[in-house]
């Protein structure tokens, strides 16, 4: 009796191995961290990216606008991918780009802008990538869509695709 | 003279704090970032990687504290901007609670095992 309880015992605590390891496989091991619903924008000072002066994190989001936050650098190869999806999205009356030049050289950077155009109604620079840890970004490009209430209410890990750019115009009716 | 010797050992005293208090600084410092996963090269943490994302950590890292911020405060704040996988070491919540308690389950089963068979022993001898 006792060898059929602990055979029944080894049988479960097996099976439960299995099913924790067979689950495993198929999870992705790159984690990604997720966007809690309606965060708030962090407060900061940044330099602008033409003019060189401090500006406060009120004023850039001071209007009654949808806001984009796309988090960019000249040397990131994706970034030049979505860059004229950008430039459609720029033509929306509803919503204000804000770039955040993210670890870069300004000469590049105002090269990058040069060739391929000026989506953004504004561009901040972020030598440091401190600006980025602020919006819980770790990588380039990062997209967050902000709405009037000036909370963040969608984040989009890497480029922007077609499809995505839907979602968004969706997103800011 | 004698005025002189004791502003110098006061400046000596002071500087000598100073030195102690950014001391403790760099130990905490490091303290996190060894507790604080790097998200770009996942199997590093924070302090040992060289990314862009582990530099920038530091840096905000290094602030804070200067700003005089506690270690658990700079824990939730990376914890509320990155989730709860940026730290190597899980505090105990509603998703972390098997992680905790099994260990120490598995602990008493081990323990009650040996018991009775310890007994079982006893009673044949």
């Amino acid at each position: 009796m006792t060898n059929k309880i602990n055979l029944f015992i080894f049988a479960i605590l097996l099976s439960f191995c299995f099913v924790i390891f067979y689950k495993g496989l198929n999870n992705s091991n790159i984690y990604t961290p997720k966007i809690k619903n309606q965060k708030n924008i962090p407060s900061f000072k940044a330099k602008d990216f033409y003019s060189n002066v401090d500006i406060d994190s009120k004023k850039i989001f001071e209007a009654n606008n949808f806001y984009i936050v796309n988090i960019w650098a000249s040397w990131c190869v994706p970034c030049r991918k979505e860059h004229s999806l950008l430039m459609k999205l720029s033509k929306n009356n509803s919503v204000k780009l804000i770039g955040l030049n993210y670890r870069d050289n300004l000469s590049n950077a105002k090269k990058f802008i040069d060739e391929l155009g000026n989506p953004y109604s504004q561009i901040l620079i972020d030598n440091s990538g401190t600006l980025s840890v602020e919006f819980g970004a770790y990588g380039v490009p990062e997209t967050f869509i902000i709405n009037k209430n000036k909370k963040i209410i969608k984040k989009y890990i890497g480029p922007i695709n077609q499809k995505i750019l839907e979602e968004i115009k969706l997103l800011i009716q | 003279m004698k005025i002189s010797k004791i502003v110098l050992i006061i400046f000596l005293f002071i500087g000598f704090s100073q030195l102690k208090s950014e001391e403790k600084n760099e130990v905490m410092e490091n303290k996190i970032l060894k507790n604080v996963r790097c998200l770009i090269c996942q199997g590093q943490s924070v302090f040992d990687s060289e990314s862009d994302f582990a530099s920038s950590i530091k840096l905000v890292v290094k602030k804070k504290i200067n700003e005089g911020a506690s270690e658990k405060q700079i824990y939730s704040f990376l914890k509320e901007k990155y989730g709860q996988w940026i730290l190597y070491e899980p505090e105990l919540s509603k998703n972390t609670y098997i992680l905790w308690i099994l260990p120490i389950l598995l602990f008493l089963l081990g323990g009650a095992i040996i018991y009775k068979n310890l007994i079982i022993r006893k009673k044949i001898n």
